[in-house]
């Protein structure tokens, strides 16, 4: 019965492991560790008894880069001058005090020793393709004048800027002032979208980040494939663990058994892309029941009695059918939100492109949530507030001819930033499009692992006329840049100030702790650099990033003097509260002024008004659906290569369940190929786990490993990537969103790769 | 005094910040670790249990690795937390061989290490690194004796089990069940 008694499971747990293979080398040849090499000197730290040097520690602000989740931490360097470790700012309510395992480990971003070093230009030489290295008024003199060739040759809106991170915005200024509004994260299609398209659209008003779900004082948190604890935001991890504590009842709709799933009084396991239908039918159960927050939904809702017809055959009895969760399950966790109306959340996720019907599925999140009168409510959503720092002076921006929108004219009406994929799409040539993308900058992310369907994104770089990256890394995508410009880490540079929504509003500052190591740059140096190369110079009038912040700090009462000292600085809320008070009047922001059940936005543009559940594609016989998800130790395929985090996770492995590892006669630790439902191979093997955590009928794995880039000597050829293996991509016609959960893959237990040589 | 550890595996997600941020704070080389997370699955799909532990030091009140050890370098400090001073330890190896949790490494330079309770901190007034740094509070430190401490607190409330209690070292590191 108990299959998995004491598992010592890897990523982590491995260092029981490693410590052994440590010994061993450390038998043959201590000199040889990386340990006693230059990697971490403070590691050889000459201690007596077992005090570690405290005294003679400094301390700088910063806030940390490993994730979108930005919490503000001190940097802490020893008497040398080395940085030791990170510590969370107690002021901070992103993280309040605790940084999670990534931004405790974000140490080892800085002392990587495969960083890249230097500008690289590609150059042919000898009719071979090569990077030189070059210095950076060459380099971004290449840049200038690519930039300024496609800007002349086709416009400057032919330039598109792919961003994530806090570098991001310096060249978002510069791409304005060049003339192009092409700005795009891979954070709206590849991930959140769908849940901010959903919400505007019914409350009037978007999530956006962190979260405005106030987990802290909740009595029932309902997760639907969001793996909290797993994903390590930490803010919600925090409030989750602060919620079991005050006795939450925590519902967790997963095919997996999910850290969550293990922390919660219902786990569902639901079939795979079915959850349209059990949302559907809780909300027939509280429609049918009379449930809903009568008082809420009559003064603040719009379109129940349509709703209430919409539902109706909804039963549980139809969704058991299709989700294989017993109706009385359904009734009773439905009865549990109730209860606990309205101090409950629908968690509408994160990284919810799953099928191509995500906006709707969200739809009916936010349907549920309104129903239970948890929008404005304790324990349900807050409403957030930020300070917003003004814009530094600067000529208005030039009005660009054409937009992102142009290329695909009436497609993605109701999508909120710029469809990444669908830049990528317009970059290929096609007769229909006046014109196409030819130059592409971009910045802190690695767009190989991060958009889907590989082939597509290859097609489109290869069409490119100019591709600049700008990285900390040698991730995959600078292999296929024209130049190559080292961006130095977080902790060695000034960044825009921190200003993200919270309960209260605040401002967290970013300074360096040292100074950039090797011949990296900031992105604010090299935006302004590269902006007086391209005669932009008015744009960025300031001289140097102290005057810009201490001018914008100023502005809002606070200086840069002052932000150092203390890191976070709060404001208080300038415009309503926390929640809604009783009977209080509301204008939402929707077409009715009311929350939307019936959403005339999605009529409009001649999408249904209220989510339906459609059947999604099904595994064939020997094919399982491929699940991605998170490691609560690395941030997509950013940390793969990061020392600290390496060491506690360096590869991921394919989570199978014992059922089917019977089948296939699969080892535990078993090294296999995939392919999936298109043919495409994984170009390495994947360890195997076999675990009762999963159903039959799909396979799981953490994303972002499977590294192909050899100078990334710590994560090269280390897992699979699932990116690679994602080729049936299901677009949301709503927002543009790319599903990446229809793919298929079964296994090859011999090498593939080699079989296609010899034959 | 008694310094005690207790861990609530009803909290705990096994995000390995402790094991990092102890790295970090005590200088623990890479590919070495002083804590580490131990996940037991239990059952079968879909009527599973799952229990995830932080695991270090017992600091046994009736340590076979300080009993064993012939240089006296293993030994009791303050509140009975069990250190190795690194100059007296010549690295035999004999306390890592004796430990029934498999707690102690031998330390690249020639010693054995392990976990100190951060004492260093406590010494100071602060908590653990890895009590200070955990996401989810779920690690509770302090003094036994002292009925007020985090750690007699939660000991009293909660229901608690600790590890291989048949190996009779009288382990000071709780888990809340
Ligand atoms: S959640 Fe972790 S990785 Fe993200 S910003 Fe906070 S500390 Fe850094
Ligand atoms: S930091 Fe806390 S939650 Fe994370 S593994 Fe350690 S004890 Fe568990
Ligand atoms: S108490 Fe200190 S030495 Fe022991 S595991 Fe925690 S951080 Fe490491």
């Amino acid at each position: 019965m108990t299959y998995e008694n004491i598992l010592i499971f890897i990523s982590n747990h491995i260092m029981k492991s490693t410590r052994r293979d440590f010994i061993k080398i450390a038998a043959v040849g201590a000199g040889g560790l990386a340990t006693s090499g230059g990697l971490f000197s403070w590691a050889r730290a000459n201690f007596f008894e077992e005090v570690p040097n405290a005294p003679g520690m400094t301390r700088t602000p910063t806030y940390c880069e490993i994730c979108f989740w930005k919490c503000a931490g001190w940097v802490y360097k020893n008497e040398k001058g080395e940085i030791q470790k990170i510590i969370g700012n107690d002021e901070d309510p992103h993280c309040n005090g605790r940084l999670c395992p990534r931004g405790t480990g974000g140490v080892g971003m800085y002392y990587d020793e495969d960083r890249l070093k230097t500008p690289l230009v590609r150059r042919t030489v000898n009719g071979k393709q090569v990077f030189e290295p070059a210095s950076w008024d060459e380099a971004l003199d290449v840049v200038a004048q690519n930039l300024k060739k496609v800007a002349k040759e086709h416009g400057p809106e032919c330039v598109a800027l792919f961003t994530h991170g806090s570098g991001g915005k310096f060249f978002g200024d510069l791409l304005k002032a060049f003339g192009s509004e092409n700005i795009t994260a891979p954070s709206f299609a590849q991930c959140r979208g769908p849940r901010e398209v959903a919400f505007l659209s019914t409350f009037g008003e978007i999530i956006a980040s962190p979260e405005r779900t106030d987990i802290r004082d909740t009595r029932c948190l309902v997760l639907i494939g969001s793996h909290i604890g797993e994903n390590m935001h930490n803010g919600q991890v925090q409030e989750m663990s602060d919620a079991i504590d005050n006795g939450a009842t925590i519902i967790t709709v997963d095919p997996r058994y999910s850290t969550a799933a293990s922390k919660s009084k219902y786990w569902l396991p639901i079939k795979p892309s079915t959850d349209i239908a059990l949302l559907l039918a809780w909300i027939n159960v509280i429609i049918n029941e009379e449930w809903y927050d009568k008082k809420y939904v009559e003064k603040y809702c719009y379109g129940l009695e349509e709703l209430k017809n919409h539902v109706k055959t909804f039963t549980p009895e139809w969704a058991y059918g299709i989700t294989t969760i017993r109706p009385d399950v359904i009734y009773e966790t439905a009865r549990e939100m109730a209860n606990a109306s309205p101090a409950v959340i629908i968690h509408p996720g994160r990284h919810v492109t799953w099928y191509g019907d995500d906006t709707q599925r969200l739809r009916a999140v936010a349907i549920l949530n309104a129903l239970l009168g948890s929008w404005g409510r304790r324990g349900g959503f807050y409403s957030p507030e930020k300070k917003d720092l003004p814009s530094y002076p600067h000529p208005e921006f030039p009005k660009p001819k054409r937009t992102w929108r142009d290329a695909h004219p009436g497609k993605y009406n109701l999508a909120l930033e710029v469809v990444s994929n669908d830049i990528c799409d317009s970059t290929i040539p096609s007769p229909d499009r006046a014109c196409n993308f030819k130059a592409w900058i971009v910045n802190g992310t690695n767009l190989i692992f991060t958009l889907p369907d590989q082939k597509k994104t290859l097609e489109a770089i290869q069409s490119l006329e100019f591709m600049v990256v700008i990285d900390t890394m040698p991730m995959e995508i600078t292999g296929y840049a024209d130049v190559v410009l080292p961006e130095c880490t977080y902790l060695e540079r000034y960044d825009y100030c921190r200003t993200d929504q919270h309960r209260e509003p605040n401002i967290a500052l970013r300074m360096p702790a040292a100074e950039p190591k090797y011949d990296s740059k900031p992105a604010w140096w090299i935006a302004k650099k590269l902006a007086s190369k391209l005669d932009l110079d008015e744009y960025f009038k300031w001289n140097d990033i102290e005057e810009l912040l201490d001018w914008q700090l100023k502005k809002v009462g606070t200086s840069l003097e002052e932000m150092k000292k203390v890191g976070v600085k709060k404001f208080p809320r300038e415009y309503d509260d926390l929640y809604f008070y009783d009977d209080q009047e509301i204008q939402f922001n929707t077409n009715t002024g009311k929350i939307e059940l019936y959403s005339t936005d999605l009529a409009a543009e001649g999408f249904v008004p209220m989510p339906v559940y459609t059947p999604h594609e099904e595994p064939q016989t020997g094919f399982y659906r491929l699940n991605y998800g998170r490691s609560p130790v690395h941030t997509f395929s950013r940390t793969a290569n990061n020392p600290n985090l390496t060491d506690l996770m360096d590869e991921n492995v394919l989570w199978v369940n014992p059922k089917v590892a019977k089948e296939w006669s699969l080892k535990a630790g078993q090294k296999i190929w995939l392919e999936n439902q298109d043919g495409v191979l994984s170009t390495f093997p994947i360890k195997v786990r076999i675990t009762e955590r999963i159903r039959f009928d799909s396979v799981y794995m953490v994303h972002g490993f499977g590294h192909a880039e050899k100078r990334l000597t710590r994560s090269y050829g280390k897992g699979v990537s699932d990116t690679e293996l994602i080729t049936n991509v299901k677009t949301d016609p709503i927002m543009g969103g790319t599903g990446m959960r229809s793919n298929f893959v079964t296994f090859h237990v011999e090498d593939p790769h080699r079989k296609e040589v010899e034959s | 005094m008694r310094y005690a550890m207790a861990v609530d595996t009803k909290k705990c997600v096994g995000c390995s910040d402790c094991v990092v941020a102890c790295q970090t704070e005590n200088n623990v080389p890479i590919g070495y670790c002083r804590d580490w997370i131990v996940e037991v699955v239990d059952g079968t799909y879909p009527q599973l249990e799952l229990e995830i532990r932080s695991e270090r030091c017992n600091h046994c009140a009736n340590s076979p690795c300080v009993r064993c050890c012939p240089t006296g370098a293993s030994h009791y400090s303050d509140g009975g937390i069990v250190l190795v001073t690194h100059d007296e330890c010549i690295g035999c190896g004999a306390c890592i061989a004796s430990c029934p949790y498999d707690a102690r490494y031998p330390h690249p330079d020639g010693y054995v290490d392990k976990c100190t309770f951060c004492i260093h901190r406590v010494r100071e007034g602060q908590q653990p690194a890895c009590v200070e740094v955990c996401p989810t509070k779920c690690l509770y430190f302090g003094d036994l004796e002292d009925p007020e401490s985090d750690v007699s607190k939660v000991l009293k409330k909660r229901k608690y089990k600790t590890l291989i209690p048949e190996a009779g070292t009288d382990p000071q590191l709780y888990f809340l069940i």
